[in-house]
Parts: C-alpha cells; structure tokens; sequence
C-alpha cells in the first residue's frame, strides 16, 4: 500500500468514527444503569409522570458523569494521544464525543419510552389520542439531554470530573428553575435587577423543556413552544460545545 | 529532502502554586532528520526527549520555534496521514479487541475502505497477535500492548514513525521483536525517529543519534562514526596461565581469565608487546584496536558540566516567557 495514495478522510466520517465508538463504549459502561423498572400497577397520570421522570433523571445522570469523563478520561488515560496525532482535529474530537453520547441518550430514551408506553398500555388497555403528547414529552426531554450533554463537555474541556459534575448538576438544578428566575429578575430593580436577568438568561432553561406534568393530564403542547425549544436547544449546545472546542484548542496535553 | 527540520522548538511550563514561574523542558532545539534515517533520540528520564515527540504531534504547543515535517508545516493537517506515533506506555480503549482498535485508528487515518480489512489483519500477523486480535485490550499483556502500539503506528502506511521508548518495560524477547520491527521499517524506506535511553538499541538500530539532557541538545553523529574512533589503545588476547613479565612493563593493563589472558595497552607498544608473546613462546588469540562506544559518548554528553543551571529553571533575564 503506498502513503501518498491515502486520503485523510472526511470530517463527518471521522466525527462518526469517534461517535460509533463512544455510543459502544457509553453503552457498555452504562448498560447496568440503563435498565430500569417501572410501576405499572398506578393510574395514566401517575404513569406518565414517574415514567418521564425516570426517563428524565436517568438519561441525565447518564449525561453528567459519562459527560464529566468524555474528554478528561481520555486525557488522563492518555488514549486521546494516538487520537490527535492522526489525521484528527481537536473540534472533530470534540464533537464525535458530543454525538456519541447524546445517540447512546437518545436509544436509552427510546428503550425507556418502550417501557413507559406499555405500561400507559397496561392501564389503560388502548392507546388515546392524547398520549401523543407523551412523544413531544421525550423529545424535549432528549433535548434537555443534549444541552446537559453540551455542558458537561464544556466543564470537562477545563476542569476535573468531580467539579465538572457539580457544575453540571448544579446548571441543572437552577435551569429547571429558569422560569422563576425571570419572574424574579422582572420584579427586581435596579443593579440586582440587571444581575438577576443575566443570570436567568445564561442559565439553561430548563423548565421550558419540561412538560410533563402538562402532558400527564393530556394537555396539548403548543407548535410554538416545540420550535422555540428546538432552536434555544439547537444554540445553547452550540454555544457551549463552541467554548468546549475554544478551550480544548489551547490545552497542552500533559 | 529532510523528513524532520526542527527550528528552535522550544518548551516551557508554569510551576508553582502561588507564584508561577516558567520551567523550560526544552531549550531552543534545532536538529535535522535526513528520509529514511534510523535516528535515536537519546537522554536520561526527564531530559526532555518525550517533550520534544509531543510537540511534533501537536500535543503540546511550543513556546516558540517550530519543524517542518516532510517539508510541511508541522501545524499542517496533511502531515498527520504520512506520520505514526507510538507514544511512551501507550494507552488503548481497553473495552475494544486489537482488530476493533485497529480498524478504528484505520478509519481515522483515511485508509481506504477497500482493503482496510486485509491491511488491519496484515498488521496483525506482523506484530504476531493474529491469534489474539479478538480478544478486549484489558487481557493484553504489557509487551502484547507495546506491539499493538507498534501496530497501530503503522497500519496507514506512514512514510516517518516517531515512537517514543519503545522497547521500556519489555522482557528480552519482546525488545528483540520490536528491534526487527523497527528494522523492517528501515527496510521498507521509511524514517524512524525514536527516544530511548537503552543504549544497546540505539546502537544497534540507528544510524544517527542525538543525545538531550536536561531539555538540551548535547550532541549529534553517526553511530558508525563513534562507535569506530580508536582512543589509541589495542587489546591483545593469548593463551598463558599467568602475565608475562615484559608485558606489564610495557603499560599493560592484564587480566588473566583461566587459560587466556586480555591485556590493553598503549597503541604504539604493540611490536613490542608482540616480540615478548614470541619469545615466551605464547600463542596469540587476537588483536583488535580499543574502539569507542556509544556508552561513553553518551555519558561523556550527559555529564554536568559547569556554570550549567542543572535544575532547568529559566534565567532571571528569561522570566516571562508564557506557555
């Protein structure tokens, strides 16, 4: 075989190279976490609520401390060293890992929703209209994975696992406050007033992406909010993948 | 063309918790690597060698300087399709068999899809782990992991491979097994470039070694050119159960070893030390000149030399060089 005849590759390939093999390695790693049981003696609005909310904090325990680790393990370990001296930018690297995480959230979103829909099957005996719903439910619900995902990666492009997860976990936790944030920064006045509102507004928000008590009593979603949480998701993870990879480019590898 | 041209590379650190100050691990280095040269870096633990292998790969930047790499830039996003790297105790996704990681490693240096298989399982028959290619990397063996470094180094054909102390840590079969690999990639034309501080290796590989210590370079040459200057002494080796009288009058410095005696004396004593073993009427078994050894340069460039700042800290004039 001759050297010079050899292509590079296309990024997209390389990207899907790293998110193949971190989807198997999150997989296996998690596996033991991802099978979860779920109550099926409870009514409809019961199930809906502790099944989504399982779906929920599972797949988000699953994006912190798989996320912290995504690029500090392979430095630490130094696996990332014959990475980087092939044909690999450090934003491909970067952006594998994001994809390769968030597809192995989105399959453990669908086995759970599995679950989720035959025990609304099991209760109910049939499926309603309404349950519809249940589906826009999770996808905000992946969608609250991938700005998780997106930040755990930006804490891991500069900090340890352990402050990685808190930072993480804390953005979590205040961003499904976001709403009650903003009220609060509306009713305040003054430099508190203008500190409160950037805070509200940098934070993740959270509480948008989650509808699932709505949904639990069949409330219907609005279009609006669907397409106004996929573009607020679309660019919080691009802005925080986009300082994950500004970070990621300066570091020496020690 | 040169393969490597390093352009006063330089590295230093910040250290220190509350006052950081800069650490220099590598002096402004300039060395140049000829295609198709076998070259040994050398130096103790430390002296900056695995420094020196990181910032050609972009692992870390430089604090000033740069290298051209197969007459790129070393920043230059082709260069990485044509290099290997095999860095110091490598590290592999352990949850992956050889020929997953391999195949890996395949994709992400642009090797066709046609054929990547057959070249996948060509390198695994070389490094002997066909049997074992299967089989997830936490089972590996060290020296089984140090040959699958060597492997995935390979695996896209490049034209220059930098492996940084590839024979550390490996029991005398698996550094003779590495030693042919290395060899065979001389034979295949291609550019070697590696860091070790087996001595024994160098010499039996390279063509060319540089010797750093202390993150500077102390010296470059041809293994054949210092391993070939006499030091103007001859060793003669007979049959006698005891030294001759004359001979140690002579200079000699004998040793007497069963039936056979190794004396090493004065080059210009040498007629003289032949006329006594004639007239004792002793049978000579050979007579070679001393001839340096690449142990001795190494530690004739290792050693301390005066006025040298030791510890590496940067001159009080230099303080404020960034990372």
């Amino acid at each position: 075989m001759n050297s010079g005849s050899m292509n590079s590759g296309s990024t997209n390939s390389r990207i899907g190279y790293i998110a193949f093999n971190t989807f198997r390695e999150a997989v296996l790693s998690g596996a033991a976490i991802l099978v979860g049981e779920i109550s099926i003696d409870i009514e409809r609005l019961v199930v809906v609520n502790l099944g989504l909310t399982a779906v929920s904090l599972f797949g988000v325990v699953i994006a912190i401390f798989i996320g912290i680790g995504l690029v500090s393990k392979e430095i630490d370990k130094r696996t990332l060293y014959t990475v980087l001296s092939r044909p690999v930018r450090r934003w491909e690297f970067v952006v594998g890992k994001f994809f390769g995480l968030t597809g192995t959230l989105v399959v453990n979103t669908f086995l759970m929703a599995i679950g989720v829909f035959l025990a609304l099957l099991y209760v109910a005996h049939r499926f309603e209209k309404m349950d519809v719903w249940v589906l826009v439910a999770l996808y905000f619900i992946v969608l609250q994975f991938l700005i998780v995902c997106a930040l755990a990666l930006f804490f891991s492009s500069f900090s340890t696992p352990l402050m990685s997860a808190v930072f993480t976990f804390a953005l979590f936790v205040i961003g499904n406050l976001a709403e009650d944030l903003r009220g609060f920064a509306k009713i305040t006045q003054g430099v508190g007033g203008w500190i409160a509102t950037a805070i509200a507004y940098l934070v993740p928000n959270f509480s948008a992406l989650n509808v699932i008590s709505q949904v639990a009593h069949g409330d219907a979603i609005p279009g609006r909010l669907i397409l106004y949480n996929s573009v607020y998701t679309l660019l919080y993870s691009a802005m925080a993948i986009s300082g994950a990879v500004l970070i990621f480019q300066r570091r020496n590898l020690k | 063309m040169a393969a490597i041209e390093i352009l006063d590379l330089e590295k230093s650190y910040l250290v220190g918790f509350w006052r950081k100050r800069p650490k220099l691990a590598l002096r402004p280095l300039r060395l140049t690597i000829e295609e198709g040269e076998v070259f040994g870096f050398l130096g103790p633990n430390g002296a900056g060698k695995t420094t020196t292998l990181k910032l050609l790969m972009g692992l870390v930047f430089p604090t000033a300087g740069t290298a051209r790499i197969l007459g790129m830039d070393m920043d230059d996003p082709r260069v990485k399709s044509q290099i290997g790297f095999l860095p110091e105790q490598p590290y592999f996704y352990d949850h992956l068999s050889a020929r997953e990681l391999l195949n890996y490693y395949a994709q992400l240096s642009g090797v066709p899809v046609k054929g990547r298989s057959a070249r996948v399982e060509q390198m695994l028959a070389r490094v002997g782990l066909s049997d074992s290619a299967g089989v997830q990397l936490r089972k590996f063996s060290k020296g089984m992991l140090q040959r699958l470094g060597l492997a995935q180094a390979i695996v896209h054909d490049p034209k220059l491979v930098f492996l940084d102390e590839p024979m550390s840590g490996l029991d005398p079969m698996g550094r003779r097994e590495v030693r042919d690999l290395i060899q065979q990639m001389r034979h295949e034309g291609k550019t070697v470039f590696f860091s070790t501080h087996i001595l024994s290796d160098a010499e039996a590989l390279c063509d060319r070694v540089g010797v750093i210590h202390q993150g500077e370079l102390r010296g470059v040459g041809a293994v054949a050119d210092l391993t070939s200057q006499t030091q103007g002494k001859i060793e003669i080796i007979f049959y006698a159960q005891k030294v001759p009288a004359g001979l140690t009058s002579l200079g000699a410095e004998p040793r007497v070893s069963g039936n056979m005696v190794n004396a090493v004396l004065p080059e210009e004593q040498q007629d003289a030390a032949l006329e006594v073993l004639r007239r004792e009427r002793l049978k000579l078994i050979s007579l070679t000149p001393v001839r340096s050894s690449l142990e001795e340069y190494y530690i004739q460039k290792t050693r301390p030399t005066e006025g040298r700042k030791e510890d590496g800290r940067i001159e009080e004039s230099r303080k404020g060089v960034g990372v």
